[in-house]
């Protein structure tokens, strides 16, 4: 019998030829990730636990995204106690406020995560990266505080499920859509503890922003990780990596064998799918945009960890190039890295966003936690490209979230209303 | 070691959104989560739950973010355990590293009601309905997973492998 890609990561990982689903390992952590949050408790913990030494400070990544730029006094307190502890133990991938961004997005850009290894976070979309081809988790910050201590990790093997995509995508479908519709189909619980693993001929016309999409809202779904196979696009993406560049890290690439067993396998048809949003209040209340009733809006969120790459950037801007944001409604658009806002200014993105009327933000989370920096009042209804629509995520309890696309959220912006860029 | 209390009961796919309300994420120390415990699901709950109660919910508590603070918070309110048919998967390996007692049971969640006092047996994973007199099961942890829970969370485990390894 043979193996999956994640099985084959983990068993690399723990030292075995062969790991089956339901066993439990503990396996050698290549990254240990936390943000200023999850970071601020795994520090209380390990100090509590009278850890002195973390296992190698070339492993560990804090990125402080959450309430950064500091929003009160409190978040600056916190930052602080999560710099200092970087600088106290020479973190290798600290990366300050203004030269960051959100976690996922920074850790994929800069290569600090490669194929076939293990990567957890202290985030539950630590999922992203998985896109990679590297087995990638989110965990609590105890897990993280002992991964400090010990560089390991106690996994169970999660069974996979396997998602097989066959087909071209339509017009103003991207993976947002994709997964927004397999999430309906198996329901927010229906991965639960297991291994999505994408895959199909159907994956080759993905670029990197839909499947770092993809498998970030994998977690929506329940999954512990969401992956893909290593294919040219991704190689491209990884050499074009800080680290690589200037290191040239070895890597190995894994992919699931023929006769790898899966609890349960999928296939869809993406030539069927159109754009899909999620309504009030779960990411798995998926309906197509044509189903959807046009209700008006107050407020447009574009990018985050979910969707600020810079494909997306530019799906964004196609759609409000020439046009103005409708009177009634703020948009913001928060790329997910500091690099991807660079690159959007250089490609004139930045410009076509300001013309039109949104804010161009710097990358942080502030908005699609309901944190700072565009916090919805009471009863106002908005359109995110962000991940999660529960009560109260992005606000006032009684706000509305409407979870979709960018050229979607691009298009309800101009229109003031849930609207489709065929629309325009 | 039996766990008692009365159970306070509500539905499926409890976010930790509403368990821990992200408005508060920047809290990590007991006393201050405890305030918040559930606020945006039932906001009543700290000032009517007592010491030792319990909460019953349907599938998939616990979904969403990975906060720790959850459960934490959970804990520091001093609700002896949590019973569900399932959990998501981070708020399960976050209760177990914090040594805090979860049971699945879908038994439990389509026969209890709220105010039924409940009595549930650690070891055997037990759980006792008094006010109905009713019995269920709960599926027992691996192994692995009870040694921690038996050390008190990842902490005594973790301590433990320090010293083994010097
Ligand atoms: S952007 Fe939102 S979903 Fe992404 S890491 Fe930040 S808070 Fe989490």
């Amino acid at each position: 019998m043979g193996m999956t890609i994640t099985e084959k990561i983990l068993a690399s990982h723990c030292g075995k030829s062969k790991v089956t689903p339901g066993e439990i390992i503990n396996a050698k952590v290549d990254l240990a990730m936390a943000n200023e949050l999850s970071a601020q408790l795994a520090i209380k913990e390990f100090d509590d636990w009278g850890m002195s030494k973390i296992f190698d400070s070339n492993k560990v990544a804090l990125i402080p995204d959450h309430f950064t730029p500091n929003k009160d006094i409190t978040s600056a307190n916190i930052a602080k106690k999560v710099r200092e502890f970087a600088w106290k133990h020479n973190i290798k991938f600290y990366i300050e406020q203004g030269r960051a961004g959100i976690e996922h997005a920074v850790m994929a850009e800069r290569g600090m995560i490669l194929p076939g290894e293990v990567l957890i976070g202290g985030d539950s979309h630590s999922t992203t990266c998985g896109a990679m081809g590297c087995f990638a988790a989110g965990v609590g910050s105890s897990d993280i505080a002992y991964a400090w201590a010990v560089g390991e990790i106690w996994l169970k093997v999660p069974s996979s499920m396997k998602i097989i995509l066959k087909g071209k995508l339509k017009n103003w479908v991207s993976g947002k859509d994709i997964i927004l519709h397999i999430i309906k189909e198996i329901s927010v619980d229906g991965a639960t503890y297991m291994a999505m693993e994408f895959t199909g001929s159907g994956v080759s016309q993905l670029n990197m922003a839909d499947r770092f999409t993809m498998s970030n809202m994998s977690t929506e779904a329940g999954a512990k990780n969401g992956i893909f196979s290593v294919d040219d696009e991704t190689l491209q993406y990884v050499r074009n990596t800080e680290r690589y560049k200037l290191e040239k890290p070895e890597f190995k690439i894994y992919e699931s064998d023929f006769d790898a067993k899966y609890e349960i396998e999928k296939e869809y048809d993406m030539s069927v799918i159109e754009p899909q949003v999620a309504c009030p209040f779960s990411p798995g209340n998926v309906k197509p945009l044509s189903d959807v009733e046009k209700l008006p809006i107050d407020a447009v969120i574009i990018g985050t960890c979910t969707n600020g790459w810079i494909e997306d950037m530019r799906r964004a801007a196609a759609i409000f190039k020439g046009r103005k944001v409708h009177p009634k409604v703020r948009v913001i658009v928060i790329p997910g890295s500091t690099l991807i806002q660079k690159q959007a200014i250089q490609e004139g993105l930045a410009e076509i966003f300001i013309e039109s009327g949104c804010v161009f933000s710097t990358s942080t989370c502030g908005p699609c936690i309901g944190g700072h920096m565009g916090v919805l009042a009471e009863k106002e209804r908005c359109v995110s490209t962000t991940n999660r629509n529960f009560v109260g995520r992005m606000g006032h309890p009684s706000s509305e979230v409407y979870l979709a696309n960018p050229a979607v959220a691009a298009a309800s912006a101009i229109l003031g209303r849930i609207a489709s860029p065929e629309e325009l | 070691m039996l766990l008692k209390g009365k159970v306070w009961k509500y539905g499926e796919n409890i976010n930790t959104d509403v368990i821990l309300p992200g408005r508060w994420c920047h809290l990590y120390l007991e006393e201050d989560l405890a305030k918040h415990c559930l606020e945006d699901l039932d906001p009543d709950f700290v000032k009517k739950a007592s010491p030792g109660d319990i909460i019953v919910a349907g599938k998939n508590f616990g979904c969403g973010s990975s906060r720790e603070i959850a459960p934490l918070a959970i804990k520091a309110a001093k609700v002896s355990c949590v019973i569900a048919p399932s959990f998501a998967r981070i708020f399960y390996r976050n209760a177990i590293n914090l040594g805090f007692p979860i049971f699945e049971s879908d038994e439990c969640y389509q026969k209890a009601e709220t105010g039924d006092i409940l009595e549930v047996d650690i070891a055997t994973g037990v759980i006792a309905n008094l006010t109905k007199n009713q019995k269920y099961s709960s599926t027992p942890f691996p192994e692995f997973m009870r040694m921690i829970i038996q050390k008190g969370g990842l902490k005594g485990y973790v301590l433990e492998r320090m010293k083994n390894k010097t």
